[in-house]
């Protein structure tokens, strides 16, 4: 009997305003050592939290942007970016950071792991979860 | 396979209701809790939209926090029900999973 | 059935806390199980015992207290969230070199591990927060 369920990350806000943006990310790097089945979903504002040159050393927080680009290593490797999210801000797939993993079904190709997806296949996406976390 | 959906902030503050619904599949259900419940006035502006994109699901209110908040059932959306907490317990059962839209 | 439940909010500036305990009574009045509570972000505010509300309003860490020792269902404080925000249970507060500790009776102090581990071995998820 299989224990591994879908688990999606439903992340709808934007960094450094909350901290959901960032502790959100903390399970998702706990939990990557239960090899379950994980997807990550940025939709709404929490489109903002994988834009490119974050800086923060002005506001006196620390940058955990760099910590996306580790989730390849985690197993994590579906990042779900909502495009009509996307549009509404004013945003393209070019703002935001590259984030690869390492396919080792294909002779560790490197692969990027945002995948854009409409509205409408996003809601496909969370209707095919087991548990759903939103934060 | 559905989703029970809750939605606990009211629909003026935040755009979780909208987005909430614009991520329903068929058969889906939508529980409007604490603040959520405002999502249920008939008359608002916000009415036309949950009517329209509520069409493919059933809408829910925690009718303790319709009360709390002084709004009385015959102010609600035609077609909104209202359950109590147990009501809540059941919603959670029959569909196969839980979103929060937070 | 198995529920697991997630309080993401702290106790009394947002409803969620309490959205949670009566839906947490409301299950298991209806027979379900209520295995383990986890609480996260603010929600480990829960789990202090040094809160002193007014006396003719709900105590909230009581009433989890008593929720916990009646049903028995397990209140997991996370530990990262717990430190950023000053829960500390004995071992905590000794091995971080602090002078006061504050968990409440009936809270424990542990990893996110626990909320994975949750939403794996209960049949539904319930998130409360803001």
């Amino acid at each position: 009997m299989s224990d591994v369920k879908k688990f999606l990350y439903v992340n709808r806000r934007a960094p450094y305003g909350t901290i959901y943006a960032l502790e959100s990310l903390e399970v998702v790097l706990i939990g990557a050592a239960f090899e379950q089945d994980v997807s990550l979903a940025f939709l709404d504002d929490g489109v903002f939290q994988l834009t490119k040159s974050q800086d923060t050393k002005g506001i006196g927080v620390k940058n955990f942007s760099p910590t996306f680009r580790a989730l390849g290593d985690y197993d994590v490797t579906r990042l779900f970016v909502e495009r009509e999210s996307l549009e509404e801000r004013g945003l393209t797939e070019d703002d935001l950071q590259e984030i690869m993993y390492e396919d080792e079904d294909d002779d560790w190709a490197e692969k990027p792991s945002i995948k854009v997806v409409s509205r409408a296949e996003m809601a496909d996406i969370m209707a095919d979860q087991d548990v759903v976390l939103s934060f | 396979m559905s989703t029970l959906h809750t939605v606990n902030k009211s629909p003026f503050a935040t755009t979780a209701l909208v987005s909430c619904l614009g991520h329903c599949k068929d058969g889906d259900a939508v529980l409007m809790i604490e603040d959520g419940v405002y999502g249920g006035l008939a008359g608002s502006q916000m009415a036309p939209i949950v009517e329209e994109m509520g069409k493919k699901v059933a809408l829910y209110v925690l009718t303790p926090d319709l009360a709390a908040r002084g709004v009385d059932a015959s102010r609600l959306l035609e077609g909104i029900e209202g359950v109590d907490y147990s009501g809540f317990v059941e919603l959670v059962t029959k569909h196969d999973r839980t979103q929060a839209w937070l | 059935m198995k529920f697991g439940v997630l309080v993401s909010e702290g106790p009394y500036t947002h409803q969620a806390v309490d959205s949670a305990y009566n839906f947490v009574k409301a299950a298991l009045a209806a027979g379900h199980e209520v295995p383990r509570v986890f609480f996260y972000h603010d929600g480990v505010n829960v789990a202090t015992r040094l809160s002193v509300p007014p006396q003719d309003e709900r105590n909230i860490q009581e009433n989890w207290t008593a929720l916990a020792k009646e049903h028995g269902v397990d209140l997991v404080v996370c530990i990262a969230a717990a430190q950023r925000r000053g829960i500390l249970d004995k071992n905590e507060a000794e091995r971080q070199g602090k002078d006061a500790d504050n968990l409440a009776e009936g809270f424990r102090i542990s990893g996110l591990g626990q909320l994975i581990e949750m939403g794996i071995q209960t049949d539904r998820l319930v998130t409360f927060g803001d």
